[in-house]
């Protein structure tokens, strides 16, 4: 009998969903010192710290991110993509890597804030600041999702050497920890986490994002909205 | 008009109210119990208002390090969370307080991107009532109010109907209230938001467009209580509609033969 037809393998179709995870890079939270237990955050995070990209944010393949009037530069956060092949709802570690279908390369544009307390959903949410690459990675292709080396450049130079290493919650855990309240569907990206010291976009520039065993996400030159009339 | 979206016999058709429950397209009447009830549209972008309502604000007074006077508070919840009229939530075990929140939902009807206050109510397609749950025990304060606390399953119920945009010429003219088991336990009226509808859409089309599907959930009044599994929490809008939702304890959702 032939086996079940399944998302989990090519070709893959994105919901549209895109969860954001924050202080889950090594040194993310140990970069907010003691803070971490003064008001207003007042004690270091139990669950994940979750925000979600809309569609507005999303970018068609080889569509120019956009830098909102006003804001001279962005965050440029390279993460590790998780696709979810099969609807995730509370399961373990164990349980979570057969729900994953593979891996992809997004780039979270935001505008620099210092506020993780509560900050203006208008600092994630602006148009055309999330790329996704095409290319679903299968995940058996990928050996260990979490030692995979992450290089960002902008035109053409270096700018940011990080990885999937050592992730207070790794690829597994997030999944299981992030099913406990929310089911994953078919086609779900849940970011992993963007390392502390992301680099800034400008208009004009252009970036690629090269996660290893995955490939390179290449974002055409940023263009700066005008003002409004 | 007024229109619903319900699975029936195999698959998913658009409904109208008719005196004995509802008319489906096809021409089959049917009673309210005879269908699934799914959101009245197929929602996109859901956008939420924290402390939108004054006396709210007040209630959570105590907790709060911001007003209401500030920036309004503009949260995301994620499709995981949507769930139609006479809907079972999941109420996770061990939480003290998990509350429900009665508020009227604006859907977007056209492409909205730097509206101004004036144009906005063009971009409105019409309006539903949405209960917006939350489980107080799990907010933290990183990127409050984090998704565990509101973006869970089951937490945004919307319906029973559309009710088009041209039949409720005064959004801001509309009494409301929740019923958990039959007691009203809150009560309101869509004037009192501290951000209008106008000014929401003014606000979110500056930074963010819209898009058709994408819905604006209000806000809600004071008046929000614990509820428990078995509740069955009744919440309304006048000329909007009755969205009935059930609360259901884990033992619903992982019988113990299968733990």
């Amino acid at each position: 009998m032939p086996p079940a037809p399944t998302f989990d393998i090519p070709p893959y179709r994105l919901s549209g969903t895109v969860i954001g995870t924050l202080l889950n890079h090594p040194g993310a939270l140990a970069a907010l010192g003691e803070a971490v237990h003064r008001p207003p955050y007042q004690a270091p995070p139990r669950a994940p710290v979750l925000y979600l990209k809309p569609r507005n944010t999303l970018l068609a393949p080889g569509e120019p991110p956009r830098l909102p009037a006003g804001v001279e530069a962005m965050v440029l956060g390279a993460s590790l993509g998780i696709v979810i092949g099969r609807s995730a709802c509370r399961v373990d570690e164990r349980g979570a890597m057969d729900c994953v279908a593979g891996y992809t390369i997004v780039v979270d544009l935001h505008v620099p804030h210092a506020d993780v307390y509560r900050p203006s959903v208008r600092f994630r949410a602006r148009d055309a600041s999330c790329a996704i690459s095409g290319e679903v990675t299968p995940r058996a292709s990928v050996v260990d999702p979490d030692r995979l080396a992450v290089t960002v450049r902008i035109d053409g130079q270096v700018v940011q050497r990080t990885g999937t290493a050592g992730m207070v919650r790794p690829v597994a855990r997030l999944v299981a920890d992030v099913s406990e309240f929310m089911t994953l569907g078919p086609g779900d990206v849940l970011l992993l986490g963007i390392a502390p010291d992301a680099p800034l976009l400008r208009a004009g520039q252009a970036a690629s994002i090269e996660i290893e065993s995955l490939g390179r996400l290449l974002l055409p030159a940023a263009v700066a909205e005008r003002e409004a009339a | 008009m007024r229109t619903a979206r319900v699975a029936y016999a195999g698959a998913v058709h658009h409904a109208q109210p008719h005196p004995r429950g509802l008319r489906l397209a096809d021409g089959r009447v049917l009673a309210e119990h005879e269908v699934v009830w799914l959101p009245p549209f197929e929602p996109g972008t859901i956008v939420a208002l924290g402390l939108n309502y004054a006396d709210h604000a007040k209630e959570l007074a105590r907790e709060l390090t911001t007003t209401a006077k500030d920036e309004p508070l503009v949260f995301l919840k994620a499709p995981n969370t949507l769930l139609g009229h006479r809907g079972i939530t999941r109420r996770p075990p061990g939480v003290k307080t998990m509350h429900y929140e009665c508020e009227l939902a604006v859907v977007i009807g056209a492409p909205a991107r730097r509206v101004s206050r004036a144009d906005a109510m063009r971009h409105v397609a019409g309006y539903t009532v949405c209960n917006d749950y939350a489980v107080r025990d799990h907010l933290e304060n990183w990127y409050r109010p984090n998704l565990r606390a509101k973006s869970r399953d089951g937490a945004t119920v919307l319906g029973p109907w559309l009710v088009d945009a041209a039949d409720v010429p005064d959004p801001h003219g509309l009494a409301l209230r929740t019923r958990v088991n039959g007691r009203v336990t809150q009560q309101g009226h869509t004037g009192d938001m501290v951000h209008t509808i106008p000014e929401l859409i003014e606000l979110l089309s500056g930074f963010m467009t819209l898009s058709p599907g994408d819905v604006i959930l209000t806000g809600t009044p004071e008046g929000v209580v614990n509820v428990n599994a078995g509740d069955v929490v009744e919440t309304e809008i006048d000329g909007i509609g009755t969205l009935v939702n059930t609360l259901a304890g884990p033992e619903a959702f992982e019988p113990p033969e299968d733990a």
